[in-house]
């Protein structure tokens, strides 16, 4: 990918004044890159083979035992579980009814510029202010959900102290805030499938199902592999709107391992337990953003 | 569903009979009365949370639930605003998502034209280390960033909010893939004309990228002023904190007794980034949506 722009140039002798303002330009980013990203990276995972309090001058070498104990804990599976049902709800809920409103919105409709603009708006906004608005949303007495209910003959579940509640309480409002970017995405993508394949396929006597399912579908299949990996690795990183709106609760029904990292390091102060956590949570992570650099890649290469 | 799914095509085609150009007419008005349907129930917690922030306490707290305010009553606002420094809280948010920005965008710019206008041994490897960094996110390294803070004593400083997320690599692919499509020959015959690198870059490859950088400088922009997790570690005094901090003690201090106060709380950190993004919507939604559709 990358080429030297100085190639054809005459000079033979080593270009030692361009390597030192090379090194001028890149040093900055990339020492904050190494002692922010890269090292810290290292420790968590040392972190993870000793017990410490993140206070005291002693770290204590535990070897394996923070990963036996954080394997053999029904707490730690059913936070697992949690992570995997909010990012799978999440991915699944903004995919499908993302899709739904960028095939509407393609359509050609007045004030559908509008409209997409309205939708992606909540993608931009702080999560702690839509967990707050969303929290309001769901209060159980005096909420707009409360009233909507009502309206419809039957009362509100208790979001906020009910385990069965909680987490489709923040499943929703994460959907939320991140559909418009599913819905802007799709368009995108609907809008390089060539119009003549749809003629094609009309002529051929395929009704609308059949040119959804035989012509948009599997040319949106790029996109719909991109989106499910960005979809995976910004729900499993959720903090903010489970933090204001459950912190974890009631009774760890919205923890997720994000969510442990911050309670195990600076609530309780277990550094070795978070470590834990975190580099387990890191190793999923890998697998999805690995992924995600390989399509990046492609799309360079063709770009 | 069927219906939607057709294309623009099937729309723009003439319709020779009567009954299909009807039929045409009542998916138009299905159509639009879906959208309008799907935006408002998008809209709905913004607009409720604009409503409960004007209303009276009563009117919040009793049955059944008003849909709107009856009268506009603007005291929420001053009780927010006083309830919590607020005004420290916009100042903070400020100074970080300003500085935080410029400093990521300098890095980006800086690191992305060295890569691809200035000469050195391996300079792929040097991308490639930087780009990795994707690969690891913030919440995976926090507990030794917190150390590490700590030990600079930058706990409760600007610094400690700022520089740790002062790298940038997203920011740095995304201008260098701009830079490598511009012409190699304005490039080259700056050179010829004796420009120096500095001047090259803000005179010419600059000019040459606007879109982009704008692109960048915003989405950077939009995460600063969100960023919450991070903040919430160094950030433990009034003296640092920023915006949606401000509304965590907000509503730890009003909790579901105010809604209203929380609401207009909710309300002057959601407007600034809401009214920039609908200034600059292009560029956000191209910068935010970047490398998923070829071109």
């Amino acid at each position: 990918m990358t080429f030297d722009r100085g190639r054809g140039d005459t000079r033979r002798a080593t270009p030692w004044r361009e390597y030192l303002l090379f090194l001028l330009f890149v040093a900055p980013n990339v020492l904050l890159l190494f002692f922010f990203t890269y090292k810290p990276l290292y420790e968590t995972v040392r972190l993870s083979f000793y017990n410490w309090d993140l206070i005291s001058p002693v770290k204590i070498w535990v070897g394996l035992d923070n990963y036996r104990n954080y394997f053999d804990n029904d707490t730690n599976r059913y936070i697992i579980r949690n992570t995997f049902v909010f990012s799978f709800a999440t991915v699944v809920g903004t995919l499908v009814i993302g899709l739904g409103l960028a095939l509407l919105l393609n359509r050609p409709l007045r004030g559908r510029n509008a409209a997409r603009t309205i939708l992606f708006a909540p993608y931009v906004v702080s999560g702690a202010a839509i967990g707050i608005v969303w929290l309001f949303v769901f209060d159980p007495r005096f909420g707009l959900v409360a009233a909507l209910l009502e309206r419809l003959g039957t009362t509100s579940p208790n979001w906020y102290n009910d385990p069965n509640w909680a987490m489709p309480m923040v499943i929703i409002a994460f959907v939320w805030k991140n559909l418009g970017y599913a819905v802007v995405v799709y368009i995108a993508g609907l809008q390089t499938i060539p119009l003549e394949l749809y003629e094609a396929a009309r002529v051929d006597g395929a009704g609308a199902w059949a040119r959804f399912r035989h012509v948009t579908i599997p040319h949106l299949s790029p996109v719909t592999f991109f989106l499910l990996v960005t979809s995976i690795l910004s729900s499993m990183q959720a903090f903010d709107i489970i933090r204001v709106m459950t912190q974890g609760g009631p009774l760890d029904a919205t923890k997720t391992m994000v969510y442990q990292v911050y309670e195990q390091g600076f609530v309780n102060y277990r550094v070795g337990a978070a470590s834990t956590v975190a580099t387990v949570l890191f190793i999923f992570l890998l697998a999805a953003t690995v992924l995600q650099i390989r399509f990046l890649e492609r799309r360079v290469h063709y770009s | 569903m069927a219906r939607a799914v057709a294309t623009g095509a099937e729309l723009q085609q003439p319709k020779p009979r009567q009954r299909v150009a009807w039929r045409g007419a009542a998916g138009a008005i299905a159509q639009y009365g879906l959208m309008v349907l799907c935006v408002i129930v998008i809209f709905a917690p913004l607009l409720w949370m604009v409503g409960a922030s004007l209303k009276t306490r009563q009117e919040i707290y009793s049955l059944p639930i008003s849909w709107l305010p009856s009268s506009l009553h603007w005291e929420n606002y001053r009780q927010a605003w006083t309830a919590v420094p607020f005004e420290r809280y916009f100042f903070n948010s400020l100074v970080t998502t300003i500085l935080g920005s410029a400093l990521k965008v300098t890095n980006g710019v800086l690191t992305a034209y060295a890569l691809v206008f200035l000469r050195f041994p391996r300079k792929d490897l040097v991308f490639l280390a930087i780009l990795a960094a994707l690969m690891v996110p913030e919440q995976v390294v926090l507990i030794p960033n917190y150390v590490l803070v700590s030990e600079l004593n930058w706990v409760n400083t600007y610094q400690g909010i700022i520089i740790p997320g002062g790298g940038v690599a997203f920011g740095t692919f995304l201008m260098r893939q701009h830079f490598l499509t511009l012409p190699k020959e304005v490039i080259e015959a700056a050179r010829i004309d004796g420009a120096g690198h500095l001047r090259m870059l803000w005179t010419i490859v600059l000019p040459m990228s606007r879109p982009t950088l704008i692109t960048f400088t915003l989405i950077t922009v939009v995460a600063k002023w969100n960023e919450y997790v991070w903040p919430l570690l160094v950030a433990t005094d009034d003296k640092v904190r920023t915006l949606p901090l401000g509304l965590t003690q907000l509503q730890n201090s009003e909790g579901q007794t105010q809604w209203g106060v929380v609401m207009a709380g909710a309300v002057f950190v959601i407007v600034p980034i809401l009214a920039l993004f609908v200034w600059s919507q292009r560029h956000v939604v191209e910068g935010l949506t970047a490398g998923s559709v070829k071109g």
